[in-house]
């Protein structure tokens, strides 16, 4: 039935929107990957049949007096208006149904709480829009941003497969680990969530939330920020890639040689153009969603850069600005989240880009004595 | 009677409404007030529903068409804040103006200059409220439930305009609550019992409660949010020592009672309608009282589930969960009850009667995914997706607004002397039956499959059932202009309505002529 229903949908939505033959007409939750997700399944399905078993009762009684008892046909009203044993028993069932439902969906709480015993801690810390994902133990960490282009969401181009829910750097983990997540924000508050885990989470400014998954069949797992955290809210996809142990241990291992290389970059000097280069790329992915591509910001909420004065006159207050945000504003401290380099590259660019060609730079170096004087 | 025979007395001395539009503006008349309440709530409705066609207009199709991210995010925090305040909550005031002196026996209200004033608090709330709309950095944009710190540090400048509407609306409930408990207190004919109070009186009696429980609450979180953005106190931001998650306490301490005070005077309207249409007694009238008062209780011990994510200790999230199941328990009474009205009656299916089995039906369904949503580990895959979105429209749609559309064709012919068209009414009914379960059935799958809410733009996996939620709604939200069209030909003119025209009604209000005078009861009836 279900299957039949799918094709025909397909079918027809081919003919239709060739969006449509990418879409299904899925109509329950899955089971997911985990055993925490099978169990909430189960809970599902258990509360949803008992829901449906009610429902037949109920419902059939009531159709049975609409096609029975009607005026229509000659029906006489009786003059009934109490029953205390009925009354008392459509009290007492439902209660005892209750009781029984909340035995097993406690025993779950109970065991979807145990973060305890962890193999590998992975802090997600949710920014506007995107997600940072630090693994403790392991001295390493990135940003992981949406990577559908503007052009599909604007209809300019086909979208493709995985529209909305692809991103440049996934969370990687290995299979059959217990992986525990702590979960903070750096401005609103987001939520973590992967429907195939079973796992949704607020990650909340000034809290550490915990929670822990065990993902046992490699894959990709796909979900999305669940709280309402601004404009961007339905852009800032969660990516999990569940690897092989060997495969993660090796990804590990490259992960902080890269992070040790990145380090070494701010003792080098830079040059205009090579900053330029990479702050258009650092600028996209930290501060094109409010600012715009194109530096002209969205007034009044997001200024633009473009002919800005600070960007345009005073170096010290445009650093001010990148390091240490600006306090009651969305304008986020971005000292903490992009390394020497990027800040660097990220106000070179800023100060040349779109006009603003003040032919001014500043070097990573430049940079880190900044924030260490302060 | 002798209501009849004094309205005729009076209407020697007293002169009828004065002319004009002070008629309107210095009213202290509970049926023009009742009336202003009611049209105020109805244009309210358009303006809600004409934000939730710009959201399905944006969701039809996967990419952003019609609107940005920014104003998407306005249109959903506007229509929620127009939805609740400006059409439910005023709809039902107006109802009850209307009707609970009619039904106790009353002249009007207890404290009819107060009366006036906070009906007429509102429009100029709105009119904050909406001309936000039109400000630099636009309308709020942080969801009806204006979550700090979104609300507070990241919000737009506007943000002080509605916290200054929503303590206005905040004010005028109370000042309604508080004469609505005044005047069942105390002006209930002679005879009249606390236990016999019809079901309509009593669910507003509680419910009153409940609004002077929790509006000053919610004017409290709005005072702190307010304080957080002007005055540089940090209740809700971390960075200064706050807590953001205080906020959801706070507002959810409102919020979740709020949710009864939308539907309780429905439960309370439908207890009368089902029993006339059945022309058998209502089942059960004590058990109902009980449960009214057994929800109302239970709904300030519940908040926390709106939470479960929010990582409250497991020991909270028992004791929330637990308490929420319980709430299906009276609820249940209430809708069995409902049924065994029905059960051997004599039924006939005239649009009060369409509306109000409607109402126990799809309320039902929403109880059930209610249910499902108050199982805690379940809740952590339906929390913030469409699978909510669907639960309260579930509740509010055919739960609040078809039990005021089942009070409005029950009791217009007392209103405006005339029957309407049944078979406009009917039509309505039905497109509306239709046009609401094609917009927000799909959206229990879509919650199911992954969808989160409030979001301007969805993955492709979902764009078959958003099309088909947008058909229904667009089906929906046309569909109540014919309403409007069936109002406005009922008070014009129509068949003329007998005192009781429906034979199974009981009620002082049915002994009363119909249009009933302006003036009614000024010597109490006797209740037996």
């Amino acid at each position: 039935m279900r299957v039949h229903a799918k094709r025909a949908g397909a079918l027809l939505g081919g003919l239709l929107f060739p969006a449509w033959s990418m879409a299904d007409w899925t109509l329950n939750m899955a089971p997911g990957v985990t055993g925490t997700s099978n169990e909430i399944f189960s809970l599902h399905m258990t509360i949803l049949w008992i829901c449906v078993a009610i429902g037949v009762v109920v419902f059939g009684v009531m159709f049975w007096s609409i096609f029975a008892h009607r005026k229509s046909q000659g029906a006489k009203p009786a003059n009934f208006h109490e029953n205390t044993l009925v009354e008392i028993l459509w009290t007492i069932i439902p209660f005892v149904i209750l009781v029984v439902m909340a035995i097993p969906a406690t025993a779950t709480l109970v065991d979807m709480y145990d973060t305890t015993e962890s193999d590998v801690d992975i802090k997600v810390t949710g920014y506007q829009w995107r997600w940072k994902y630090d693994y403790i133990e392991e001295d390493f960490g990135y940003f992981s941003n949406m990577s559908t282009s503007r052009d599909e969401i604007y209809n300019r181009t086909a979208k493709s497969e995985n529209y909305l829910l692809d991103v440049d750097n996934p969370m990687v983990v290995p299979v059959g680990a217990k992986v525990r997540l702590l979960l903070t924000a750096n401005d609103v508050i987001h939520s973590w969530w992967v429907p195939a885990f079973g796992v949704k989470k607020d990650a909340i400014p000034g809290f550490i939330n915990e929670t822990w998954t065990r993902v046992d069949e490699p894959g990709i797992y796909r979900g999305q920020c669940t709280e309402l955290c601004g404009k961007d809210h339905g852009f800032m996809p969660v990516v999990v890639k569940a690897v092989p142990q060997e495969e993660y241990d090796q990804w590990v291992a490259e992960q902080r040689e890269a992070a040790e290389r990145e380090r070494e970059l701010t003792e080098k000097d830079w040059t205009l153009e090579e900053l330029m280069v990479r702050g258009e790329k650092a600028y996209a992915s930290a501060c094109a969603a409010c600012h715009q591509a194109d530096g002209s910001g969205a007034p009044p909420a997001f200024p633009a850069l473009k002919g800005s004065q600070i960007v345009l006159e005073d170096m010290e207050a445009h650093l001010d600005v990148v390091v240490n945000g600006v306090s009651g504003t969305a304008m986020q401290a971005f000292g903490e989240q992009l390394n020497e380099v990027d800040l660097a590259a990220v106000i070179t660019y800023e100060r040349n880009a779109w006009g603003n060609d003040t032919g001014e730079m500043i070097t990573p170096k430049e940079v880190f004595e900044y924030k260490n004087q302060e | 009677m002798s209501a009849v025979a004094d309205t005729h007395a009076q209407d020697h001395h007293h002169h009828g409404p004065a002319k004009g539009f002070s008629r309107w503006l210095l009213t202290t008349n509970h049926k023009d007030i009742g009336s202003m309440y009611l049209i105020f709530s109805f244009a309210m409705f358009l303006l809600g529903g004409t934000m939730a066609m710009v959201i399905r207009a944006e969701l039809f199709q996967p990419g952003l068409q019609i609107v940005e991210p920014e104003f998407f995010n306005q249109m959903t925090t506007m229509h929620g804040l127009i939805m609740v305040f400006g059409a439910v909550m005023p709809a039902f005031v107006g109802l009850a103006n209307w009707m609970l002196p009619l039904m106790i026996g009353a002249p009007d209200m207890a404290l009819p200059r107060m009366n006036n004033w906070s009906f007429w608090l509102l429009p100029c709330a709105f009119l904050i409220l909406v001309s936000t709309l039109f400000m630099e950095g636009g309308a709020p944009n942080f969801g009806w439930t204006f979550y700090a710190p979104l609300s507070t540090t990241y919000g737009p400048p506007s943000t002080t305009f509605f916290i200054f509407a929503v303590h206005i609306m905040g004010i005028s409930s109370i000042m309604g609550a508080i004469n609505v408990i005044a005047t069942i207190l105390n002006l209930r004919a002679p005879g009249m019992t606390l236990m016999k109070m019809p079901l309509f009186v009593w669910t507003w009696l509680i419910t009153a409660f409940l609004l002077i429980a929790v509006m000053p609450v919610l004017a409290g979180v709005v005072t702190m949010m307010l304080m957080d953005i002007n005055f540089g106190t940090s209740f809700f931001d971390a960075s200064g020592g706050g807590d953001p998650v205080l906020f959801q306490h706070v507002f959810w301490f409102f919020g979740h009672p709020e949710v009864y005070i939308m539907i309780l005077p429905a439960f309370g309207a439908v207890s009368h309608i089902i029993p006339a249409f059945s022309r058998k007694p209502l089942f059960g009238y004590a058990s109902m009282v009980y449960a009214v008062g057994a929800i109302a209780l239970l709904s300030f011990v519940v908040w926390a589930h709106h939470m479960f994510t929010v990582g409250i200790p497991i020991a909270g999230q028992l004791f929330f969960m637990y308490a929420t199941m319980l709430i299906a328990v009276p609820t249940g009474v209430k809708v069995f009850n409902w049924v065994a009205t029905m059960f051997r009656g004599a039924l006939s299916f005239e649009t009060p009667m369409l509306f109000a089995v409607a109402f126990v039906i799809l309320f039902t369904i929403g109880g059930f995914s209610g249910l499902m949503l108050a199982i805690a580990p379940a809740d952590f895959q339906y929390h913030d997706t469409y699978f909510v979105v669907a639960h309260f429209h579930y509740v509010l749609v055919p739960g609040a607004i078809f039990g005021i559309f089942a009070s409005a064709y029950f009791w217009l012919p007392k209103w405006t002397g005339h029957m309407y068209d049944e078979t406009l009414a009917k039509t309505h009914f039905w497109l509306s039956f239709i046009g609401m379960n094609l917009a927000f059935f799909p959206m229990h799958f879509l919650g199911l499959a992954g969808m989160p809410r409030r979001i301007p733009d969805y993955a492709l996996q979902f764009a078959d059932f958003n099309m088909v939620s947008s058909v229904g709604a667009f089906m929906f939200g046309a569909t109540q202009l014919l309403f409007l069209l069936i109002v406005v030909k009922c008070v014009k003119g129509g068949e003329k309505a007998s005192a009781k025209p429906w034979d199974g009604a009981e009620g002082l209000e049915w002994t009363v002529p119909s249009p009933a005078p302006y003036h009614t009861f000024s010597t109490p009836p006797e209740v037996k």
